[in-house]
């Protein structure tokens, strides 16, 4: 195939494939006859995102805040954890099992106790968020700075350098492409977190609007909120791969992934 | 006669403890300054170990380090290392990659800020002279293998050190390219006359660019044969044509034999025992 055809092809391939699948989803409903409260069709959703918008759009504000602020919180506090893991055997050792234990316990279990704490609201929401999404970014910054060549240590560590200077020199910027490919995957687990909570416990968010929408049936706009957040999330992925290619291209191959990456 | 440059004394290495792997034991070898000495050996010898010792990576078990006169305790700071791979950083450009010496080792880490532009002036005809003139600005994967073994020889002399070591610097390198940087390295070398340690398995390079060639036995290792070079220099791909070169090479070459069969022997007389 010629190479811009190709390139074309490959960014129109997503919307293709979204397309062909609501497609399929709203004619196999038809064909089916399914009733609304079970799986609306997208074309009732469409209305449904209409004829709701101010809802939804109030509520989306507020779980983007919300998401954005435990995201932040997340990558700063995500980035100084695996600055000391990556560089320091000895908190290595000593914290990583401690992090794996964390991160294998269920959010939502967290979610009552946060309320206990901070009440009903944002705090919660912000928690979990902030809580799902620090991980990666932790993880991938340690593990960027820990894969140094054994030999390129050397040929620093004979010079006189400290510790420090590897790291300055050596080890951050090697850590940058980690960094920033985590940024993608963390950011879409904020956004699972704050819904999550926000359903839980909360009266403002997507999380909230889906959670009432469905007690009363209202099946086709649970599905417009989620519809909501998901494009909310591939927007911030496609964001931060954009950034990720302007600032870590040396590590990148020059091939366009359609979705940036 | 003058004081060598290096002057390792009955060292002892044993990785994990005083039980653990014996890599070297008995070791002696001195190197004289502006000498350069190859050690060649089986795999597995020590002789990457060797480096770490002379360099102050690692303090040896036993025995004693000497480099310029003071006793091995640490990092040297004087000594330039290249190994088989590049290690070049790929987010920097050949000159800035050639420039990161300088930001760690005194004096010059001090001086970098005012005085880069004289520091890049410096970096840029250390790359001419090996053949990189107009690559300053290129990242690392825009260069083939061989030019980034040209730019890693040029990182480890940068700051001028008073000893360079190379593990099998040319190693990944095709042999058109590899005879290609033993000029290279040859012409650099006889300009600056720095002291150099060439750890290396090919014994023809050994032979082209050393003044003396040690060997080293199997594991543990320790040196079991020197030979002297006297080809004159620049030696020229005449010179390793010369029947002396073929011989000299083919001895050397039955040593190794010998010492892997003797080291298979004493395995096997332990293991019979
Ligand atoms: N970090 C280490 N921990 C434990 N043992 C080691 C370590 N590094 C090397 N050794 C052992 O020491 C011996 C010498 O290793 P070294 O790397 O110095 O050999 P070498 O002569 O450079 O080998 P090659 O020619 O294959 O590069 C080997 O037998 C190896 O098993
Ligand atoms: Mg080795």
């Amino acid at each position: 195939m010629i190479p811009s055809v190709r390139r074309n092809l490959g960014t129109a391939m997503p919307w293709l494939i979204v397309i062909v699948g609501l497609l399929l989803w709203e004619a196999s409903c038809r064909a089916f006859d399914m009733p609304e409260f079970v799986l609306p069709r997208p074309s009732r959703i469409i209305e449904a995102l209409i004829a709701d918008f101010g809802a939804i759009w109030f509520h989306a504000q507020h779980t983007l805040i919300t998401t954005v602020t435990g995201f932040i919180l997340a990558v700063l506090f995500g980035l100084v954890l695996g600055i000391l893991i990556g560089s320091s055997q000895l908190a290595y050792q000593g914290l990583y099992p401690l992090l794996v234990g964390f991160n294998s316990v269920p959010k939502v279990a967290l979610v009552p106790l946060m309320v206990v704490w901070f009440g009903i609201g944002t705090a919660p929401a912000v928690l979990t968020a902030f809580m799902l999404s620090f991980f990666p970014v932790a993880v991938n910054v340690a593990t960027g700075l820990a894969t140094l060549e054994p030999e390129l240590e050397d040929v620093l560590r004979s010079l006189g350098a400290t510790r420090r200077d590897i790291v300055v020199k050596v080890g951050l910027p090697r850590a940058m492409p980690y960094f920033f490919a985590s940024l993608k995957v963390a950011i879409t687990l904020a956004f699972v977190g704050s819904v999550i909570a926000e359903t839980l416990a909360s009266n403002e968010g997507i999380g909230t609007l889906v959670e009432q929408a469905s007690a009363n049936f209202r099946v086709p706009l649970v599905f417009a909120g989620l519809f909501v957040v998901s494009a909310m999330g591939i927007l911030m992925y496609v964001g931060f791969a954009m950034i990720e290619r302007r600032v870590t291209g040396w590590a990148i191959r020059p091939v366009d992934f359609g979705i940036g990456g | 006669m003058t004081e060598p440059l290096v002057n390792i004394a009955g060292v002892r290495l044993a990785y994990g403890g005083g039980a653990g792997t014996l890599a070297v034991d008995g070791l002696d070898l001195s190197v004289g300054p502006g000498e350069c000495a190859a050690v060649v050996g089986p795999s597995g010898c020590g002789k990457s170990s060797l480096m770490k010792l002379v360099n102050g990576l690692m303090p040896p078990t036993a025995g004693t380090i000497h480099v310029a006169g003071k006793r091995v305790d640490g990092p040297l700071k004087i000594v330039g290392m290249a190994f088989q791979n590049p290690t070049l950083l790929p987010w920097r450009s050949t000159l800035d990659n050639l420039l990161l010496p300088l930001e760690i080792v005194e004096p010059y880490r001090g001086r970098i800020r005012r005085e880069r532009k004289a520091f890049e002036a410096e970096a840029r005809a250390l790359l001419s002279t090996v053949g990189l003139a107009g690559f300053e600005k290129s990242l690392p994967r825009q260069l083939s293998g061989g030019m980034q073994q040209r730019a890693s020889l040029c990182r480890a002399l940068i700051h001028n050190p008073a000893l360079l070591m190379l593990d099998e610097p040319f190693g990944a390198l095709d042999a058109f390219t590899r005879e290609e940087l033993w000029d290279v390295l040859q012409r650099v070398w006889m300009e600056r006359r720095f002291t150099t340690i060439l750890v290396t398995h090919d014994l023809r390079e050994a032979v082209y660019l050393a003044d003396t060639v040690h060997v080293m036995s199997a594991r543990p290792g320790r040196i079991v044969t020197r030979r002297r070079v006297d080809f004159p220099r620049p030696r020229t791909l005449q010179t390793a044509m010369l029947p002396e070169f073929t011989d000299l090479v083919n001895g050397l070459r039955e040593q190794i034999r010998l010492e892997r069969d003797d080291a298979a022997a004493a395995k096997e007389s332990e293991a019979v025992r």
